[in-house]
């Protein structure tokens, strides 16, 4: 782990009294994929909402401890919540283009950071779909409107959405649980092909996929980090019991 | 285990049989034809209304077997203030043969009245009409042709229906209709739609509790106490500040009818916006656009045919207003593109003169056309809006 992308340093986060996550502290790697894994309700997802500040926008949530992002720390009061997110973007679990058209919804990021010259606009359209893998499907369509692709290819939208306007993270909280194998697996595909670029962090319910797709992976179990380690170390042999258990589908 | 089954899971014929559910089918029935009999009472007002207007356009003979049908519901007027005009009226035309059509030709009778009515405008009928049996004879032939201009005065600007030569231009009524609705929409569109933004993209939940209630509040206020502000206090703000002539004018009708309009837009704008799911602003926000940026660009756009529908019902909440634009608009039909000159709206016109016309005349007749065309105008304003301006509107922000 040369290049630390991410460093949390004993991360809680309060729903009004109740502890949602407890002291998380963990290293993540640049330019890797990782993977959090673990049980429904766990924490993942909300950890994952804390990288890019998400958790702001619901009332009654208190964070202590350091979330240091190439040594800033974002929760730092002097840092501004609309630049951390334009730097560490994010892909939902239900695909959620807006209700515009497709090019639109690919040119809205750079349009809101003052891009305005149709030409540059049109270049980083093409550039994110193709990066996205999907401006083939798309090219000829670019008017439509989103909402009529399929999830699939809504999914991929989305992706593309985020790589125009350029982040160094990409965040996913499980991109494919809504989808078929195929898309699956395309969007398997695109995660392997975007980590040359990107820090990718994907939360994923499906453990094969996390083992197909991440470089690390962590374990969450009750909001605790239990393990977190190179994904082939997790998922031969776990250092911890409940480590172990999760993945051979004791529980969980 | 096999008595365990019951025996009504068992697929034979019998328990498929096709069964007829009584209440379900009542109530469906029931249901439909509620549906029906409201559109149908919408077809019939307009029925009425454009049917009361038919004798200006003076179709003549061809006409006469529908106004005698229309003799029946002469009978209830009978029993008021016409009777003792029906019972006069054989003394102003004596002998002339034109008295035995009078009942048939519902067209041309009116008209005579429409020439005493200077005149009748008292509430003493009878002394009136005996006066004008004096010219009676001498107008006759007079009456025929005023009927034929009734029609053709309508594209003029002057609107005169009480005099010797009554003019029926729409022209100045209906600029100043628009002018008002305009004024109005131009206020309450942006304030409401603005208002709607706040308190559903920026609010915080305390605030949007307290101010959602008050602004629909506004809607439930009577008109007339809308009217009553404008005339008593908003006039004499406005003339204090930009000094114009007449008090009470277009502009000041057009605050006022804002204020109508506004908790309208305001309250379904609002559930437009409300409605847009949040996984859009949660996009928006993780692309790093700010929270201005979202409720503009992505919130708004969203809820396009919402807003749009508000601001049609906002218009036809403003055309249609008859209290406040009596109030304060200053009922003068004039002709000009200054919005501080009175004017009067077609709604205001029949508000107000409805009253003071004689049953069956032309003037009546006019008023009932002004009626229809108010029906027309929101007709198709509502068509064109829904079948072609929104179909443009969302192409343009949400894609084909």
């Amino acid at each position: 782990m040369k290049d630390i992308k991410i460093e949390v340093n004993d991360l809680s986060l309060y729903y009004g009294e109740k502890k949602a996550l407890k002291d998380i502290s963990m290293i993540i790697p640049s330019n890797k994929v990782t993977a959090l894994i673990g049980p429904s309700g766990c924490g993942k997802s909300t950890f994952l909402r804390c990288i890019n500040r998400m958790n702001d926008l619901i009332p009654n949530v208190t964070i202590t401890g350091q979330m240091l992002v190439e040594g800033v720390d974002i929760y730092d009061k002097n840092v501004d919540v609309v630049n951390i997110r334009k730097k560490i973007g994010m892909v939902f679990q239900k695909s959620n283009p807006f209700p515009k058209s497709i090019y639109e919804n690919v040119a809205y990021g750079p349009r809101i950071n003052g891009i305005k010259d149709k030409k540059q606009l049109d270049e980083i359209v093409e550039t994110s779909l193709r990066q996205a893998a999907i401006w083939d499907e798309l090219k000829d369509r670019l008017d439509d409107s989103a909402m009529g692709l399929s999830g699939g290819q809504q999914q991929r939208l989305c992706i593309g959405r985020t790589l125009a306007v350029s982040p160094d993270i990409i965040l996913m909280d499980e991109p494919a649980s809504a989808l078929d194998p195929i898309s699956t697996s395309k969007i398997e595909e695109l995660i392997h092909e975007l980590k040359e670029q990107y820090t990718i962090i994907i939360v994923t319910h499906n453990m094969q996929q996390a083992a197909r797709t991440s470089d690390y992976t962590a374990f969450f179990y009750l909001g605790e980090l239990i393990e977190m380690d190179k994904t082939k170390s997790i998922f031969t042999k776990p250092s911890k019991k409940q480590t172990e258990d999760y993945i051979t589908g004791r529980f969980g | 285990m096999d008595s365990n089954i019951p025996k009504k899971n068992a697929f034979t014929k019998e328990s498929l049989k096709k069964q007829f559910r009584l209440s379900e089918f009542l109530a469906e029935k029931i249901i439909s034809s509620v549906a029906f009999l409201s559109i149908a009472i919408i077809v019939l007002i307009f029925v009425f209304v454009f049917k009361e207007s038919l004798p200006i356009f003076n179709f003549g003979e061809k006409e006469a077997p529908k106004t005698e049908i229309g003799v029946n519901s002469d009978s209830k007027p009978e029993s008021y203030r016409a009777a003792p005009m029906e019972d006069l009226k054989p003394e102003s035309y004596g002998t002339e043969p034109i008295e035995e059509l009078k009942p048939e030709t519902y067209g041309a009778e009116p008209i005579t009245q429409e020439d005493l009515k200077p005149e009748t405008y008292g509430d003493v009928q009878a002394e009136s009409t005996v006066a004008s049996s004096e010219q009676s004879p001498a107008l006759g032939p007079e009456n025929n042709e005023g009927a034929d201009k009734t029609w053709s005065t309508f594209l003029t600007t002057e609107w005169v229906p009480v005099s010797e030569h009554p003019r029926f231009g729409l022209i100045a009524l209906l600029i100043g209709t628009l002018k008002v609705t305009v004024i109005a929409m131009l206020i309450a569109g942006p304030l409401a739609i603005l208002a709607a933004l706040y308190t559903s993209c920026f609010a915080s939940k305390r605030a949007k509790e307290i101010i959602k209630p008050i602004i629909e509040m506004l809607a439930a206020f009577p008109s007339v106490v809308i009217g009553f502000f404008a005339l008593i206090v908003l006039a004499s703000f406005f003339q204090n500040i930009f000094g114009y002539d007449s008090r009470l004018n277009a502009f000041v009708g057009g605050v006022a009818m804002a204020l109508a309009a506004i908790p309208i837009i305001y309250t379904i704008s609002e559930d437009a916006l409300s409605a847009i799911p949040k996984t859009y602003t949660e996009a928006s926000l993780a692309l790093g656009a700010s929270k201005w940026q979202t409720a503009f660009f992505v919130t708004l756009p969203a809820a396009t045919p919402g807003i749009f529908a508000a601001l049609l019902l906002g218009v036809g909440r403003v055309f249609g207003e008859t209290m406040i634009a009596l109030m304060a608009t200053g009922n003068a039909a004039l002709l000009s593109a200054n919005p501080f000159e009175s004017v009067r709206t077609f709604a205001a016109t029949i508000g107000a003169e409805m009253a003071e016309t004689v049953f069956g005349e032309t003037h009546y007749s006019v008023l009932f056309f002004i009626g229809s065309l108010l029906f027309i105008f929101s007709f198709v304003l509502n068509a064109v809006a829904e079948f072609y301006v929104k179909g443009r509107l969302i192409k343009k922000f949400q894609g084909k």
